[in-house]
């Protein structure tokens, strides 16, 4: 059995004060100095500490407080209030939403999967990716602890295509090509960001987080420069050009480049594997209702790994655009019908915000899932999306010191790589390519609801 | 067998919040224009006001109908002389709760606590805000009344073993008992006050997997003791005190996954409870190691009914794709209870991808179940308790309706010992508020008497509203309205405007 895969992490703190939920409002007008205010029995020590964070230099306040409320609930005057803050609602959007972005800041800074007590306390279920449930089992099946350790869960998976079967001359001589795959221990790849500020840092940044977690980051031709030559193994570059644009010399060097979808695709396919025959190609092409058609064709012509890209919302492209969890169901069944689903890696991305986004994908279809605002967020983006207008990042994210983002990604990173274990546990499934588009393990809400809520009030007794 | 003795419903008795200010969702202010009339003190019905020396206190807002109270001829903002009231949302009730337990629902359940009462206020008491399953199912209740029945003759009493086997019929006078929440992910006092509330209500209290204390021992009769995957303080000895035993396979909360108990919540006494080592983080891991199959199973189940020839046997299971079959397992293991715990029950602590995302709601589940039961002919031969987000009465009786016999319930309890859902259980001391800790400073912020009236009261207020809809649907005994999804309709797959009767 090979070492288990493990991300080291450490505790990191912002550089910027976190946005918390709420805040606390205490009047002191009207304080009638009790001999044991309620301030000084709080037992998260919340005033006591308050304006000693010398190094956010801001009031410790609100980023303590859990909201127990009795100081709320003792002060006898009525004194201190909780309210909403407004800075927090405004964060992101309602696909990037505060919970999310939170959430991810905190697993960025601690490394550690969010836990909390009490029941889930959100919708229903809703769009997207939240139109799903993941299976567990209950009784029967082997056992597993993959995450308090006796167990191995392996969350590797192989990007490359895979030949059903070889072929011999004659003589018995291989005339198959030599099958070159590429193995990343966790389902996840770092892709080209929809926006940021200026990259010289940030790029080294993810090219370090990559490195910290054995995977790739996508680097387009443009923003190539020597100075990451130092991390060729986590390369994946993005050749939207000629072949002839690249240095050849690079190009023999990389073991995974990018294309974009396109009539000359398949030439400058050749091209390349002319330059450097074991390096692997991916297709770039954005998801939309032909997406299907698409990957047939192109898994049909020999390519290896298709790369779909959905938008920063999670939807394709088109008019009444699809969620890409539910396109990619579609591709994913489209090639098992036609019994080539497993010569070929599906790669998708756009809108993957969470851990379970990542385990639902793979349900759904892909192979492994491309990551991006989730790496800003990391570094403490808060998704106002000013640096796509060209002003200033409020978190000068393009000020990041290379070590520490990297280490913030590897929090990230760890924290997913638990979730994914979590929810592959329940399942009892222990290996993440057998993940891979095992829907039987889902749950989809369109037919539950068909199956149990569409029936009633139509006088069907049970 | 022992004949169900009569039953006396315990007492109600107010208890107010042990907090100075219960929190509200108005929050009414006097002006400096006030000349202490006293005029808002006698005119309101509610108590809101005190008389005060410089001018009144506005001792209890919570107790305030609202601004829907300005149809009324004693509202108090258009009779003052001095037009000195103020009545404003309160800014920190708009931070409680969330889209399943709203503000409303947290505050209606704590009134329910302290009075027993149905609440009259302006506050939603019946759905939350989670834009499905419970949430968008509704009663339809005939236009035209029912010849009348009296809401005293409506019986509400549930079997338990309905195996046909020789073991003892437990009915409870009430359809639900209380789930398993341990000793170390509660106080003792919590604990006890859920024990005592079960006992007075002449139904059961689980013990979750942390041990039996001995400050139990008096209501040995309506405790059920857990065995689940830790096997933390199971003994021969606790499994022959009780009436029923539960295994507990999974939990909603987390499916799939064991439990977890912090280091810091392993006090001394909770260390000795479990066995185990002050400090050290104890978990409990998944799945029954000693069980690969319906068969070993059956041992298990055998095992218990060997050691205590007198317990029923309770299986505890999560609501997975295939929960249908699971119930069918568990029917041939000879389990005489199959609890149902749905994804969005409630927990000490779990990742929160777990409780999101894993197994199925509650509302899917036990439909599914109850039709497969019943299309293999047996769902007469067991009990099915569903558990796992039921927050309100109406919920209740919406998982009767869709094919339970019963509930089992958690989280409602801790909102009546003032739980508002901070979901910091897991963390250091615990709950600030006393109520999911071990910290022997925080324990000490609950009395047993005043958890064990709060949890009374509010099921009082939840039978008055089963009751009341019995009534109203025509029905006589809480068991008749199993399965009948005839009465139930989904605002998003029927237009009220098409529908006869009224939705509720």
């Amino acid at each position: 059995m090979p070492p288990k895969y493990h991300i080291e992490t450490a505790n990191v703190p912002n550089r910027y004060p976190t946005i918390t939920r709420s805040g606390v409002i205490a009047w002191e007008e009207g304080c009638l100095k009790c001999p044991r205010c309620v301030k000084r029995e709080c037992i998260y020590g919340v005033y006591d500490k308050k304006n000693l964070d010398a190094r956010q230099m801001v009031d410790s306040l609100d980023s303590l407080c859990k909201d127990c409320f009795r100081c709320v609930q003792n002060c006898p005057n009525r004194l201190i209030h909780k309210s909403l803050n407004p800075e927090y609602k405004n964060l992101g959007d309602d696909y990037w939403t505060p919970e999310i972005i939170s959430k991810l800041w905190f697993q960025a800074e601690t490394g550690r999967i969010p836990v909390s007590g009490a029941g889930y306390g959100g919708p229903f279920s809703g769009p997207g990716f939240d139109a799903m449930w993941t299976d567990m089992s209950e009784i029967v099946r082997p056992t597993r602890d993959g995450i308090h350790g006796r167990e191995y869960i392996s969350t590797q998976v192989d990007l490359g295509r895979k030949w059903m079967s070889l072929e011999f001359d004659d003589r018995g001589n291989l005339l198959s090509p030599a099958q070159s795959l590429v193995e990343i221990p966790l389902p996840i790849i770092f892709d080209l960001l929809p926006w940021s500020p200026p990259r010289d840092r940030i790029n080294h940044t993810l090219l370090r987080g990559a490195r910290g977690i054995g995977s790739f980051a996508v680097i387009s031709q443009q923003e190539w420069e020597p100075s990451l030559k130092q991390y060729l193994d986590q390369v994946l570059l993005y050749i939207n050009q000629a072949v002839e644009t690249v240095d050849p010399e690079l190009i023999k060097k990389l073991r995974l480049v990018e294309i974009p979808d396109g009539p000359r695709v398949l030439e400058r396919f050749q091209k390349l594997k002319a330059i450097n025959a074991e390096v692997v190609i991916a297709v770039r092409l954005p998801l939309s209702a032909r997406s299907s058609e698409r990957a047939l064709e192109l898994t049909q012509d020999g390519i290896e790994i298709l790369h779909f890209t959905a938008n920063e919302l999670g939807r394709e492209q088109g008019e009444d655009p699809w969620y890409i969890k539910d396109r990619i169901k579609e591709i994913h069944l489209h090639l098992v019908r036609f019994g080539v689903r497993d010569q070929i890696t599906l790669i998708a991305g756009g809108g993957i915000a969470m851990a379970e986004h990542l385990a639902k994908l793979i349900l759904c279809g892909a192979d492994a899932v491309a990551v991006d605002i989730p790496l800003l967020i990391a570094l403490e983006c808060r998704v106002c999306r000013r640096c796509a207008a060209g002003i200033p990042c409020p978190v000068t994210i393009d000020q990041i010191y290379p070590p520490r983002g990297e280490a913030r990604i590897r929090n990230l990173m760890a924290g997913w790589h638990n979730q994914l274990l979590e929810i592959m546990g329940a399942m009892g499934i222990r290996e993440a390519r057998r993940l891979r588009g095992e829907m039987g393990r889902a749950m989809f809400f369109e037919d539950l609801e068909a199956e149990v809520f569409a029936s009633l009030g139509k006088g069907v007794a049970s | 067998m022992n004949p169900p003795s009569p039953f006396t419903p315990p007492e109600i008795r107010r208890v107010p919040s042990r907090f100075r200010q219960a929190l509200s969702k108005y929050r009414i202010t006097l002006t400096s224009d006030c000349d202490n009339c006293g005029l808002c003190v006698t005119l309101c019905p509610y108590d809101v006001y005190q008389k005060g020396s410089k001018r009144p206190r506005v001792a209890q807002d919570y107790l305030c109908l609202g601004p829907s109270c300005h149809k009324n001829e004693f509202y108090c903002l258009a009779r003052c002389p001095r037009d000195a009231i103020r009545l404003n949302p309160n800014p920190s009730f708009e931070v409680l709760g969330d889209k399943r337990w709203t503000s409303d629902l947290l505050a209606s359940t704590w009134y329910m606590a302290e009075t027993g009462e149905i609440p009259y206020q302006d506050i939603n008491y019946k759905t939350g805000d989670s834009g499905g399953g419970f949430d968008k199912i509704r009663f339809r209740l005939p236009s035209v009344p029912h010849p009348a029945i009296s809401e005293e003759a409506i019986s509400l009493a549930i079997e338990l073993n309905r195996s046909g086997d020789e073991r003892p019929q437990i009915a409870l006078p009430v359809p639900f008992y209380l789930g398993g929440m341990s000793f170390g992910s509660i106080s003792i006092h919590s604990m006890l006050s859920r024990v005592r509330a079960a006992t007075a209500w002449g139904t059961f209290c689980c013990t979750g997997e942390g041990g039996y204390p001995d400050e139990l021992k008096p209501y040995d009769d309506h405790v059920i003791t857990q065995v689940a995957t830790g096997l933390f303080g199971v003994r021969e000895e606790t499994i022959k005190r009780v009436r029923i035993v539960e295994f507990k396979y999974a939990q909603g909360a987390k499916p799939g996954l064991g439990g977890h108990l912090l280091g810091d919540k392993v006090t001394p006494e909770v260390a000795r409870m479990r066995e185990a080592v002050v400090g050290s983080s104890l978990f409990s891991p998944f799945p029954f190691h000693s069980v690969y199959s319906v068969e070993d199973h059956k041992k298990h189940i055998d095992w218990v009914k060997e050691i205590n020839p007198r317990a029923l046997v309770s299986v505890k299971v999560s609501t997975p794709n295939d929960v249908d079959m699971v119930a069918v397992g568990s029917y041939f293991a000879g389990a005489h209870i199959l609890q149902l715990d749905g994804s969005y029950g409630g927990t000490g602590a779990a990742p929160d991808i777990a409780k999101k995302n894993i197994a199925m709601p509650l509302e899917y589940a036990v439909p599914k179940v109850h039709r497969f039961l019943k299309d293999e002919g047996i769902r007469d031969k067991i009990t099915i308790i569903a558990s796992g987000g039921i927050r309100t009465a109406y919920d209740a009786a919406k998982i009767i309706a869709l094919g339970a016999n019963g509930i089992c319930l958690g989280t409602l309890d801790m909102v009546c010992l003032e739980c508002l859902r901070c979901h910091n259980c897991e963390s250091g001391r615990g709950c600030a508020r006393g109520i999911a800790t071990t910290d022997p400073e925080l324990t000490k912020l609950i009395t047993q008497d005043w958890g064990t009236q709060r949890i009374i009261n509010a099921y009082a207020a939840w039978i008055k509203q089963w009751r009341s809809l019995l009534r109203r649907l025509g029905l006589t005994r809480i068991q008749d309205l199993v399965g009948r999804w005839d009465l139930l309709v989904h605002l998003d797959y029927a237009d009220p405007q098409d529908l006869e009767g009224v939705l509720e």
